[in-house]
């Protein structure tokens, strides 16, 4: 082999890994992807029942009910509009009502979300990210929050708003 | 007083570190050995300063000053002793600090044990070094200060987080940043090869030991955060794909890529350039993950209450320094002759195909973490890209690695043999071949992909053990010959057997863990049995306990397995009143590989309590396998080769250099 023929098989070997990643990576994206979306925008965008998605709010307070099983149905509430939650298992630690939550899932036919998953994702001011970002937008961070979220969570919620004001 | 003390030191430090990455540089220009020398003292001296710095902020833990802001956000004074000093670094101005402190450390290391570097080599390397540190001294001073004082003192802290009480804690961060950090050596040692516009066989032999330790450190480090989570988090998930942990495999992916490299630069003096790329790529990996970690961008546990301030601080400070570092690069990378040509087939081709899968599979890793954040920046849209996409991207790269890394060893420098490898392999194969039918046939033929990614495993595993068995001769001589030839062998040898062993075991425990784990959720009350893959579990009551800083809620089950009592399982639920949280202690039964694992959900009014039981089939060996890696970094650290001092640099004759 001339030194040229060497240069290009480990070029060639390396364009060959590469557009395998590459094609991997596009591949993944079209089927693996979730997107978020809070109450108000499912409202809005009106998503078809069996496309999964995150869905971010805070938990309406009083809604919380204990099935048998460990069934769970909860309401996720962002201040404009609310969506009914069914989920099956134990909830994480983080989980209060009042507070903010992310649930991964699709909704039925009956346009009740059904989750997989609910993420204890929360950062030591116990408010998901995503969820305070959204929130924000719409306005409806602090007066909101502040007042609707019970009295045992209110400590947290101030903490969670001095959090974002620093 | 020792606040101010310890923030008096800290600015003394960025005093020294500013002389440091200055003087000797000028020094070096001008060729002045004196000036050049100032490098060693300084950054000894810088060592100094910064650990007291850092003792002053342990103190000041320890004590429970809550005069202190950093103290106050972060500590109880009924917190345990042991949790009052790794609260230093479970928050974000303290993990800084330590960050700093063991930058400070390394460049320390190399100002006492590089004696026989050349002169201006050493000069730059920790003028390098002392930029970094510089950087990250006047993020710390001017936005993470952990001495603030509080104008009013309270009397009580407001606590650690209680994830964070453990003792993962006292361990997973420092062995991290000894990782990420221990990078910035072979970061310094490119960069200072690239001004000296030089570099040959005895600069990979310098940086190899410095990548390995840090490499080390990383695997440990990694290997320890993930087991952690798997235990205290109470989902008994072990990896979960968050950008936190990716930011963490990134410079793991590139640091191991940078062994293999720096491998074939030493012994054969090829893949210069690209060494230096992955040197300069590695450390940017891990600043980046510094970034991602502390700018507040990803939400985790990991993340501290964070302020943009500081996200801008450290986003400024990457572009610098990866900016710079890639330009000057460019500018430069052309003065490097390359040298040391082989055959596709043979043991440098088969280094390069490892690098170019592993940095394959780290770019990877590396558009599923920013491509979210990308497109939140330029369009808005929040999406998550989780497990299903670096289940369909990284694993398909990482199968066609494993299946070379056995031949790697196996084939000759400049020129291999691809048919005798495999030949050699002949017995690794047929073993892969026999545990793959065994564990299909005994599964009774359900999933292909869980027997045929074990069979992998094996072929790793046993392709490791048959290079040492064709080295030593085993099976083919006596006894006294084979025992003789494997005390001769290089530690290095016996190194990456370990290591690619490890490989392979860390892949059947994950591919058993995650194939045959079953999982049992319900509702229990007082007596019930749960049946989870043939054990009993029963619980037996609960019961109220008053912690240090918490109350605890234990349910105690006992364990059968065919009406044979086997122990007592104890998991907890607690509370910690000062910050209204509550954690999930898991209570864990090993046996042999395998664990039973069992966390406690909420109690509903009747009595009844929430319970998850898991059975994890061969869990452990998911840790067992980088705890061998990092045992074969070891072996090959303390190889002879690298004990003795690497040889003096070539004189600059380029003349004699082979061309083909």
């Amino acid at each position: 082999m001339t030194r040229k023929q060497r240069r290009l098989t480990i070029i060639g070997g390396s364009l060959a890994v590469l557009a395998l990643a590459a094609a991997l990576v596009l591949n993944a994206m079209r089927d693996s992807i979730v997107f978020f979306s809070t109450p108000t925008m499912v409202a809005e965008k009106h998503i078809l029942p069996g496309r999964r998605f995150r869905l971010g709010g805070l938990v309406q307070p009083g809604t919380l009910k204990r099935g048998d099983s460990l069934a769970v149905t909860f309401e996720v509430a962002d201040g404009g509009a609310k969506l009914p939650v069914a989920y099956r298992g134990i909830l994480p630690d983080l989980f209060r009502e009042g507070q903010g939550v992310v649930a991964e899932g699709a909704l039925d036919a009956s346009g009740v979300f059904r989750a997989d998953t609910v993420l204890a994702k929360h950062d030591e001011t116990y408010m998901p990210k995503d969820v305070a970002d959204a929130l924000k937008k719409q306005g409806h961070w602090k007066d909101d929050y502040g007042t609707k979220a019970n009295a045992g969570a209110s400590q947290t919620a101030q903490g969670a708003a001095q959090g974002v004001k620093q | 007083m020792i606040a101010e003390a310890g923030h008096y030191a800290l600015v003394l430090a960025l005093a020294l570190a500013l002389i440091q990455s200055t003087v000797p540089i000028l020094g070096a220009r001008l060729g002045d050995p004196a000036l050049m020398n100032v490098a060693r003292s300084t950054a000894l001296a810088q060592l100094a300063f910064v650990a007291a710095s850092f003792a002053a902020l342990v103190t000041l833990h320890v004590t429970s000053d809550f005069s202190v802001a950093n103290v106050f956000e972060n500590s109880h004074s009924l917190k345990p002793l042991i949790y009052k000093i790794t609260g230093v670094w479970g928050n974000h101005e303290g993990s800084m600090l330590l960050w700093v402190s063991i930058l400070a450390l390394f460049g320390g290391l190399v100002a006492a044990f590089g004696n026989n570097l050349p002169l201006s080599l050493r000069a730059h390397v920790l003028a390098v070094q002392a930029w970094i540190a510089s950087a990250f001294y006047l993020f710390i001073l001017i936005t993470s200060n952990p001495f603030l004082r509080i104008a009013d003192p309270p009397i009580e802290g407001r606590d650690l987080n209680p994830v964070l009480q453990d003792i993962g804690l006292a361990v997973h961060p420092p062995m991290l940043y000894l990782g990420y950090v221990g990078f910035s050596i072979s970061f310094s040692f490119a960069i200072a090869a690239l001004i000296e516009g030089r570099i040959d066989a005895a600069w990979a032999r310098w940086v190899r030991p410095w990548t390995l330790v840090a490499w080390i450190f990383l695997t440990l480090g990694i290997a320890m955060g993930s087991y952690w989570a798997y235990y205290e988090l109470g989902w008994g998930g072990w990896w979960f794909w968050d950008p936190v942990e990716n930011a963490s495999l990134m410079p793991w992916l590139a640091g191991t890529a940078l062994l293999h490299s720096a491998l074939v630069m030493e012994k054969r003096n090829a893949l210069k350039v690209w060494s230096v790329l992955l040197s300069i790529l590695t450390f940017s990996l891990s600043l980046l993950g510094t970034f991602l970690v502390r700018s507040g961008v990803l939400t985790s546990v990991h993340a501290f209450a964070n302020d943009p301030a500081r996200g801008v601080f450290i986003l400024l400070i990457l572009c610098i320094f990866i900016g710079g570092s890639l330009t000057l690069f460019a500018g430069r990378a052309s003065a490097l002759k390359q040298g040391g040509l082989f055959a596709p087939i043979s043991r440098e081709g088969a280094l390069v195909l490892n690098n170019l899968f592993l940095t394959t599979a780290c770019a990877t890793v590396f558009i599923g973490t920013l491509y979210p954040l990308a497109l939140e920046v330029l369009t808005g849209d929040k999406i998550s890209v989780g497990a299903p996409f670096f289940n369909l991207t990284f694993a398909p790269l990482f199968v066609p690695l494993m299946v070379a890394v056995p031949f790697g060893p196996m084939l000759a420098w400049k020129r291999g043999d691809l048919l005798g490898a495999a030949q050699r392999l002949l017995a690794a194969g047929v073993a892969a071949l026999v545990v793959l039918a065994l564990v299909w046939a005994w599964t009774g033929g359900g999933s292909t992909l869980a027997p045929l990614a074990i069979g992998l495993g094996v072929f790793v595993i046993a392709g490791a053990l048959s290079d040492l068995a064709e080295r030593t001769g085993a099976f083919r001589m006596p006894l006294a010959i084979v025992a003789r030839r494997a005390a001769g062998l290089p530690r290095s040898t016996w190194g990456s057997a370990f290591a690619h062993a490890g490989v392979g075991v860390a892949l059947i425990g994950i591919v058993c863990e995650t194939t045959w784990n079953s999982e049992y959720i319900a509702t229990m009350r007082p007596d019930d049995i749960a049946k989870v893959a043939g054990y009993d579990l029963r619980l037996d009551g609960l019961r109220q306990q008053q912690g240090p800083n918490f109350r605890e809620m234990i349910a105690r089950f006992t364990v059968g397995l065919d009406g044979e009592r086997l122990a007592v399982m104890t998991p907890s639920k607690r509370n910690f009143t000062t910050r209204d949280a509550s954690t999930t202690e898991a209570a864990l039964l090993t046996r042999g590989f395998s664990q039973l694992y069992i966390s406690l959900g909420e109690l509903t009014g009747d009595g009844a309590i929430a319970v998850r039981v898991y059975h994890k089939p061969l869990v452990l060996l998911i840790w067992f396998g980088p705890v061998l890696m990092a045992f074969g970094g070891l072996m090959s650290l303390s190889d002879r080769r690298l004990r003795v001092g690497a040889p003096k640099p070539a004189k600059a004759l380029r003349g004699l250099q082979a061309a083909e």
